[in-house]
């Protein structure tokens, strides 16, 4: 017993005699001998808590973050500048805890914060209906196929291969549970195969499931898509990278009927891989199938504006048993990161912001891809993100590049076996020009090096 | 309605439901009690027209701000109309629960069951 644990034995005999029960031992009987462990877990003994941080320390040191090194990945995360404005905001006492507040006469501030948070993401997306957030955005693109199932009825998902890989493993995932069947789109070069869509289309499709970008960075022809699903009655959900939408057509303007997607980008740092949050949006028919809880303006008794829960009608606070839905804990405090940043942003902002990536990228586009030994992976507009071809081994490349501090992206291959040569690179506006000229000679000094002992091996 | 209220005439169900029995039509709301538990009524969702309902089982859905519920049928039969009106004004269930507020309109497959409903009295004297 540790000197932390304030239980003593002779407190263990009474409360064992107490419940008539002889040992600990004995607690565990209902469970089967051939999945308990027979021994001691094999762990090294207690040390000094002092020894414990040093040691904390130590493994803390070994990770890399993108202050550390020049940084092009991104595959659905991106390293964006987070002012200061949304930390002072986020750090206040008031908005610390993330659970949804029910009570409008103690939660004013927070319900105001998601009242102006789903205006902001029905602004993006061109949809009339957000809801207060989700927890991320893969498990949006999962509660958006509930959403089409509540809507039509239908046993099939159509998703297309340019989604997110998690998103589509989320999928995957929870369709077992919505008793759906999924299928996958192939991709013609690097955007949805609108033929391939057409074929799979049919009376027991539910919703077709894209992504814009897409995952290799490519802008797809949403409306036509959207065009061909809906000849079948099938809604469209759409998986966005909201910073793309100053520069890119709101969803909603291209028949979208739900818009989802990460939130990272909003605010939100890398923080390896997360917290952060999901949005959801949708038009009005489907206001009474959004998962989550809506924040809504109202007049108190007095004539005054304020702001309440107006609907979480899935939810299991309500619905009890038969809630199909259960986002207790939002992620409200980092969508409140969110609506901060795209106010400090601004509805000019994101418009500069968005050009201000086309012309890195395209930059970036043009001069890797005029290197020895790197080609585009596609040819198709970008924003954000592009794909390249490498002539040498992707991963001996990225720990070359590593190794001089450049972390070059995202090794297709491992998650696309028809790209195992491929390379997704991401930019953000904290990648000056200067750091695109390292990248290249960077790059290209890997891409080179790695060539020539592959030339030398044919060789010899 | 700010009073409690259970008119004489029609006939309840001890889940707090009543029943208007014209020949063999019946119109099923539910009663000042219920609405009063459930709170402030947002949404009613009805059940279609031509769906058969069962005495003692659940056939449509009120929501309210505190939750949603079921609502029992106090008899069995197809339903032939349903107030179209809730749509709009929810809040009816709670102005106006014997009235504006009904639910649906039902042709009635067993009038036996009449007998095992209560009357006023019964009622309100299960409520204490």
């Amino acid at each position: 017993m540790s000197g932390y644990t304030a239980v003593t034995p002779e407190d263990l005999e009474l409360m064992l005699a107490a419940i008539g029960v002889e040992s600990i031992e004995q607690l565990f009987d209902g469970i089967p001998a051939g999945v308990r462990l027979d021994r001691p877990i094999d762990l090294p003994p207690g040390d000094p808590e002092q020894a414990v941080y040093a040691e904390l320390h130590r493994l803390a040191a070994r990770n890399t973050s993108t202050e550390d090194e020049l940084c092009f990945l991104g595959a659905g995360m991106y390293d964006h500048y987070v002012p200061a404005i949304v930390d002072m905001l986020m750090s206040r006492s008031e908005y610390l805890t993330p659970y949804t507040p029910y009570q409008p006469e103690v939660s004013q501030g927070g319900l105001q914060v998601m009242f102006e948070y789903q205006t902001a993401i029905s602004e993006l997306t061109g949809l009339p209906v957000s809801n207060a957030s989700l927890y991320e955005g893969p498990s949006a693109v999962g509660a958006a196929a509930y959403l089409a199932k509540l809507a039509n009825g239908r046993r099939r998902l159509v998703v297309s291969r340019g989604v997110h890989p998690h998103s589509r493993e989320t999928l995957d995932t929870l369709a077992v549970g919505y008793g759906m069947a999924v299928d996958e789109i192939a991709l013609d070069g690097a955007a949805t195969d609108l033929d391939a869509l057409r074929a799979a289309l049919g009376d027991d499709v539910g919703a077709v499931i894209i992504q814009q970008p897409n995952f290799l960075g490519a802008i797809e022809d949403v409306e036509t898509l959207c065009a061909a699903a809906h000849e079948h009655g099938a809604l469209v959900i759409c998986s966005v990278d909201p910073l793309t939408l100053g520069v890119l057509e709101a969803p909603g303007a291209q028949g979208v009927d739900v818009c989802v997607g990460e939130g990272q980008t909003l605010g939100n740092r890398l923080d390896f891989g997360g917290p952060s949050f999901g949005f959801f949006a949708a038009t009005e028919k489907h206001l009474r199938s959004m998962p989550g809880r809506i924040a809504g303006e109202t007049t108190d008794a007095d004539g005054r504006r304020g702001f309440v829960l107006t609907l979480q009608t899935r939810e299991q606070h309500i619905r009890r048993e038969k809630a199909t839905s259960n986002i207790c804990t939002s992620q409200a405090l980092n969508a409140l990161g969110g609506v901060v940043y795209l106010s400090w942003l601004g509805r000019r902002g994101i418009v500069e912001l968005g050009e201000l990536m086309l012309q890195r990228t395209h930059y970036a586009r043009e001069t890797l891809s005029a290197l020895d030994g790197v080609s585009r992976l596609h040819d198709l507009p970008v924003v954000r993100e592009f794909a390249l071809r490498l002539d040498a081994p992707v991963d001996r490349v990225l720990e070359r590049c590593a190794a001089a501090g450049v972390n070059a992206g995202y090794a297709l291959g491992r998650s696309y076996d028809e790209y195992s040569d491929g390379l997704l690179v991401a930019i953000t506006e904290q990648r000056s020009r200067a750091d695109i000229d390292r990248f290249v000679e960077v790059l290209g000094n890997a891409v080179a090096a790695e060539c020539a002992l592959q030339d030398a091996g044919v060789t010899a | 309605m700010a009073e409690a209220s259970y008119p004489e005439g029609l006939l309840y169900h001890p889940e707090h439901d009543w029943a208007l029995v014209d020949g063999d039509i019946a119109t099923f709301g539910i009663t000042w009690f219920a609405q009063e538990a459930l709170g402030e009524v947002v949404f009613f969702d009805p059940p279609e027209v031509g769906s058969s309902v069962t005495a003692s089982e659940f056939y449509a859905e009120v929501e309210s701000v505190k939750a949603v519920s079921d609502v029992i049928a106090p008899l069995s039969g197809e339903i032939v109309e349903v107030n179209v009106g809730l749509a709009d004004t929810p809040e009816a269930i709670n102005e106006e629960p014997y009235g504006g507020g009904w639910m649906v309109k039902v042709k009635l497959s067993d009038r036996s069951e009449l007998e095992a409903l209560l009357d006023r009295d019964a009622y309100v004297s299960g409520l204490s």
